[in-house]
């Protein structure tokens, strides 16, 4: 369904210096420097798949996101989506895609959703009932009912990117461009559109591309994941695989009844965290049974349990130590 | 063909919807519309002139009629494209209409159109009272002079579309498109007519903006209205004034199209 070949795409940026003498000298002669935001980047994802694109702020996943939706030229390479040529921005192409961002609107400010969704009819040349149905069916699967008539203005973050994921979907897009879809809403809410976007992915079988910086967001979403840093890939795959490559150790936590020395802690594996009553170990894998085995026999132990690293961790650590990064 | 037919399928609704949105913002747009009163004060500026003796052919009547269907020309012919497009180019938020399989130049042209009812509840009133105070006599009587001023009119408003569109793509060129619109607004005021009559200009000026764009976007239609010009001449301008919006609008396509492909929304 989309297919990046050797993706490159590079910007000229004007050059300046801070003070007075920079701003007159820039009057008479500007420096431009070329900057390389996606670098040789390739990779393939199929139709109904749900993929999380993650990277560093700058890594390249926004400028991504629009070349793959026609937005951005790409200075080389080849990008094709659902078999179109996105920069030709054919009209078939158009109606098979949609792209959320979660800074930007499309929303009418003064008027209620309902008028961008019969703007986005008439745009989109919806006929009359299946577009009825539609919007019957995504404002029954997010709760929005009685809220559509409100003018937009008037709606919480929350509500206001629910009417926007509607707009976004009344022309049932086969491929959804999702550029940080959450960002800034509370909890319970993310989790409503995490749900909403895969029960639209499982229901119409489009296929998922999702940045977002909360990682519960990519942990329910996305099997798979892409990683970018500095426009390069840096891993495609498995996400937990990612976590184990990143982290091969798994954390045990073990609630203590009585204070424990850090060097008997330390004999049995790395200690992440040490209190009077808790302690967090990191254990490699090939020894966890062992390593758990001597803790509950040497240890005052009331309870022990094992976990996966905390994904923000594993992320943290990948993108601050490039030099670790997992081979793709 | 289709997209022809999607448009025009489509363009009742952005009317539609245009209105609605006029309407939310009425009382800004009221005092918006509010803001054109050059023409009165120009207005006032000739007529104290022209107290004694008449300017050419322009007595103190003559002005009046002049200035109040310059006044009812431009709220007419109103659009307001280069700044919305030039804050969507701004602030990154065009490529969301340049995803939707329609050309985000018919979208804005059917918000422009659709406050055009708000501003004719502020044009008419004008007109009945240049009816009154001025007389008949200042207007032109001729059907066929009066059915090309409409057509002029719709010319107009297409001619102000398509440059505030040209001024308004340059700003995916550059970042200050809209000091260029301000340059255009300079020559406009000047070689429309909007300031002066431009009769009263040298011979040679008037030969200047016979041939440039911005007599048509106002000067000419103001011209049919006040019976200025002969039945032959105003369809030989009026041609002339459908030619220039017509290459206009190929030109802003044209400019669109490249903008588009060098266009690198700001931010993410």
């Amino acid at each position: 369904m989309i297919e990046v070949d050797r993706l490159i795409k590079q910007y000229k940026v004007h050059r300046r210096e801070a003070g007075l003498g920079a701003t007159l000298r820039s009057l008479v002669r500007r420096r431009y420097e070329t900057v390389t935001a996606v670098d040789d980047l390739s990779f393939a994802i199929g139709p109904g798949e749900r993929v999380g694109f993650l990277g560093p702020n700058g890594a390249g996943k926004t400028t991504t996101l629009k070349i793959l939706s026609g937005l951005l030229w790409p200075t080389a390479g080849a990008v094709r989506v659902g078999g179109h040529i996105p920069q030709r921005r054919e009209v078939e192409f158009l109606k098979s895609i949609t792209l959320v961002m979660g800074q930007k609107q499309q929303l009418l400010w003064d008027l209620p959703p309902v008028e961008t969704f019969a703007l986005n009819r008439a745009i989109y040349d919806l006929p009359k009932a299946s577009f009825e149905q539609t919007v019957a069916e995504l404002v029954d699967l997010l709760g929005l009912a009685g809220l559509v008539n409100r003018p937009t203005r008037q709606l919480s973050l929350g509500e206001r990117m629910k009417c926007e994921l509607v707009a976004a979907l009344l022309h049932r897009p086969r491929v959804l461009f999702l550029d940080e879809p959450t960002i800034g809403l509370d909890v319970s809410m993310q989790v409503t559109i995490r749900e909403f976007i895969r029960t639209y992915n499982e229901r119409f079988g489009a296929t998922v591309l999702l940045t977002s910086h909360y990682m519960d967001d990519v942990v329910a979403l996305c099997p798979r994941v892409i990683v970018i840093d500095k426009g390069r890939l840096t891993y495609e795959g498995d996400l937990r695989e990612l976590v184990h490559r990143v982290r091969p150790h798994k954390q045990v936590v073990i609630k203590l009844a009585r204070p424990v020395a850090r060097e008997q802690l330390a004999a049995i594996g790395q200690v992440a965290a040490h209190a009077d009553g808790q302690a967090t170990l990191q254990i490699p894998q090939q020894t966890l049974n062992a390593a758990v085995s001597r803790a509950l026999s040497e240890l005052p132990v009331v309870d022990l349990s094992v976990e996966d690293p905390p994904i923000e961790d594993v992320m943290r650590e990948l993108f601050a130590h490039p030099t670790q990064r997992p081979p793709s | 063909m289709n997209r022809l037919y999607t448009i025009v399928r489509a363009y009742p609704t952005l009317l539609r919807i245009g209105l609605a949105e006029a309407i939310a913002y009425r009382a800004e747009f009221i005092v918006w519309m509010l803001t054109t009163t050059l023409p009165l004060i120009m207005l006032v500026v000739f007529a104290a002139a022209a107290r004694e003796a008449p300017i050419g052919r322009f007595g103190q009547a003559d002005f009046a009629a002049y200035y109040l269907a310059t006044l009812i020309v431009r709220q007419m012919t109103g659009a307001w494209v280069v700044w919305e497009l030039t804050m969507e180019i701004r602030q990154g938020t065009l490529p969301l209409k340049l995803l939707r399989p329609l050309h985000p130049l018919i979208a804005y042209s059917a918000e422009n159109l659709a406050a055009i009812p708000m501003r004719a509840a502020i044009a008419v009133p004008i007109a009945v009272v240049m009816l009154i105070f001025t007389g008949r006599a200042h207007f032109t009587h001729d059907p066929l002079q009066l059915f090309t001023f409409l057509v002029a009119l719709c010319g107009a408003w297409l001619l102000q579309f398509a440059f505030m569109s040209i001024i308004g793509t340059l700003g995916m060129y550059i970042e200050s498109a809209l000091a260029v619109f301000d340059l255009w607004m300079g020559l406009f005021a000047v070689l429309s007519g909007y300031l002066v009559p431009l009769e009263l200009f040298p011979h040679w000026v008037q030969k200047v903006a016979n041939v440039l764009p911005f007599r048509y976007m106002l000067g000419f239609p103001v011209e049919l209205l006040t019976g200025g010009l002969t039945r032959g001449g105003a369809l030989r301008q009026l041609g002339l004034q459908w030619a220039w919006a017509g290459a206009a609008l190929l030109g802003a396509r044209a400019l669109w199209r490249a903008g588009t492909r060098r266009y690198e929304a700001y931010g993410g």
